[in-house]
């Protein structure tokens, strides 16, 4: 298991990680022990402030647990972060692809994931 | 130079108390005879796989079963693109004198095997274990993600998706074998229950039980003269989270290399089989294929123009949306559906003119992409 400095909502915490290549200033949201653009060892690990833009949505109505179904309908969205990457979230029902979004976090089935809501 | 030589075919729909090696050996069976082999004779085995009962070694699984010992024999899974890599990788092999006659061969009991709800769960796996699977996607709602985007960028709507279903169903009517029977509409598409918005359950193909198998040859065993004239691919990404832009999407990267591995324009095609998943998929792939301009595939449907007896006959089986889809199987039977037409068998369904087609299909979501030509010989 990799020792990440920081931990984020995949972890329980409640907040949103992503990396940064020193060596080729990429940015990526999945994190490896490399940068996937440029292979360079160690990107940093950093916070994202939870800012973004409605890339795609997609209201789940049929889901496949009994867990997720006490949830429905719940709206999968696609967030561009204002940090450079692409993120998937839960979001309101009515987001439409370029609201400018804010992120918190809510329980689904248990665990904490990112919530967007339209920014104030 | 390789001859796609012999296929066979199941009907789709249920094939109750039927595993998915009998569902294989059944269509395998129907593909050896159709190239006039006998069994001794296929000396290479590829199969799928099959989710319901999956295998590390499912090839000599399927070979131990079936009766035959080939000297070359692996599973390849790349989800729906998995019938054409194998089509793929058969042509190369024989090309190659890595064998002779190698057996191409998917099946599984999707439908009677498992709950709905199980093949769901399945499915959604091919999305990132942490960063998207815990939020409860579902292969439709990665699919709903690019019909939002798709259908902002270029102006199609909600009803433009339904014309694909009802297309789709429209030629399952016309073979016996398909999974549905019954004639729908626009409405009834708009009216189905919502799955993953704007998706909803006619804009999804459903789960089925069925085997589909063709036999690949270095040379031709009968009068059946289908040539593979060149294939290619394209792995862009895994999960939707990571696509690229609509605009740079493997379909096109891969259409592209097989045009030039062909030596064929788009306009010499008069054939088209392509991976129909979803209406959105159906709609994207023709249009980055270059069978429609963007945004406007549905108006040529509109027009006539995919129909049977259309300029450009498109899954004249009804594709998977209709004919149905049992996983590895599913976008194999676009393949026996294009040499049955190519070689003048399809009945009812005939086509004026099948001398080269094209053939696409896409695993994951629109991840990993297989283009292929065809062409008849005489």
């Amino acid at each position: 298991m990799q020792d990440w400095t920081l931990t984020d909502w995949t972890q329980g915490e409640a907040a949103i990680a992503y990396q940064c290549c020193a060596a080729c200033g990429g940015v990526q949201y999945f994190r490896r022990s490399f940068c996937a653009a440029c292979g360079a060892p160690d990107p940093a690990d950093r916070r994202a402030g939870g800012e973004g833009t409605v890339y795609a949505t997609s209201l789940v109505c049929r889901a496949a647990t009994p867990e997720t179904r006490a949830h429905v309908p719940y709206n999968i969205i696609l967030v561009d972060t204002a940090e450079g990457f692409r993120m998937m979230a839960h979001g309101d029902n009515d987001l439409a692809i370029g609201d400018k979004v804010t992120a918190r976090f809510e329980l689904f089935t248990g665990r904490l994931v990112p919530y967007f809501a339209k920014a104030k | 130079m390789s001859f796609i030589t012999g296929v066979g075919l199941t009907s789709y729909g249920k094939h109750e108390g039927s595993s998915s090696l009998d569902l294989m050996s059944q269509a395998a069976e129907l593909a050896i005879s159709d190239a006039g082999l006998k069994r001794s004779e296929i000396d290479g085995v590829l199969c799928g796989y099959s989710t319901v009962s999956p295998h590390i070694m499912l090839a000599t699984v399927f070979a131990e079963h079936f009766g035959i010992r080939p000297s070359y024999a692996h599973a390849v899974q790349v989800g729906g693109a998995t019938g054409l890599a194998m089509t793929m990788l058969a042509h190369h092999l024989v090309d190659a004198n890595v064998a002779k006659h190698v057996l191409v061969v998917g099946g599984e009991n999707r439908l009677t095997g498992q709950s709905r709800d199980a093949s769901i769960l399945a499915l959604a796996q091919v999305g990132h274990p942490d960063y998207e699977v815990p939020l409860g996607p579902t292969i439709p709602a990665y699919y709903g993600l690019v019909a939002t985007r798709y259908m902002h960028e270029y102006g199609v709507t909600q009803e433009d998706l339904a014309e694909f279903a009802v297309l789709m169903r429209k030629h399952a009517l016309t073979h016996p074998g398909a999974q549905f029977h019954e004639a729908i509409t626009v409405t009834d598409v708009m009216n189905s229950k919502p799955v993953a918005l704007p998706l909803k359950l006619l804009d999804c193909c459903p789960v089925s039980d069925g085997g589909a198998a063709f036999v690949v040859s270095r040379e031709r065993t009968n009068e059946a003269g289908v040539r593979v004239l060149g294939c290619a691919q394209a792995h862009t990404h895994q999960h939707v989270t990571a696509a690229p832009a609509l605009s740079e999407l493997g379909a096109e990267i891969a259409v592209a290399k097989a045009k030039a591995a062909s030596g064929v324009a788009i306009s010499d095609v008069r054939y088209a089989a392509v991976y129909d998943s979803f209406t959105i998929t159906l709609a994207m792939l023709l249009e980055d294929l270059g069978l429609a301009g963007r945004g406007e595939a549905a108006a040529r449907i509109r027009a006539g123009y995919f129909n049977g007896d259309g300029a450009m006959p498109l899954n004249t089986h009804g594709g998977l949306l209709s004919y149905g889809h049992c996983g590895v199987g599913g976008a194999m039977a676009h393949l026996v559906e294009t040499h049955l037409q190519m070689t003048g068998r399809a009945g009812d369904r005939q086509v004026r003119d099948a001398s080269i087609a094209l053939l696409h299909g896409d695993g994951g979501v629109l991840s990993s992409h297989v283009s292929m030509f065809l062409e008849r010989v005489r």
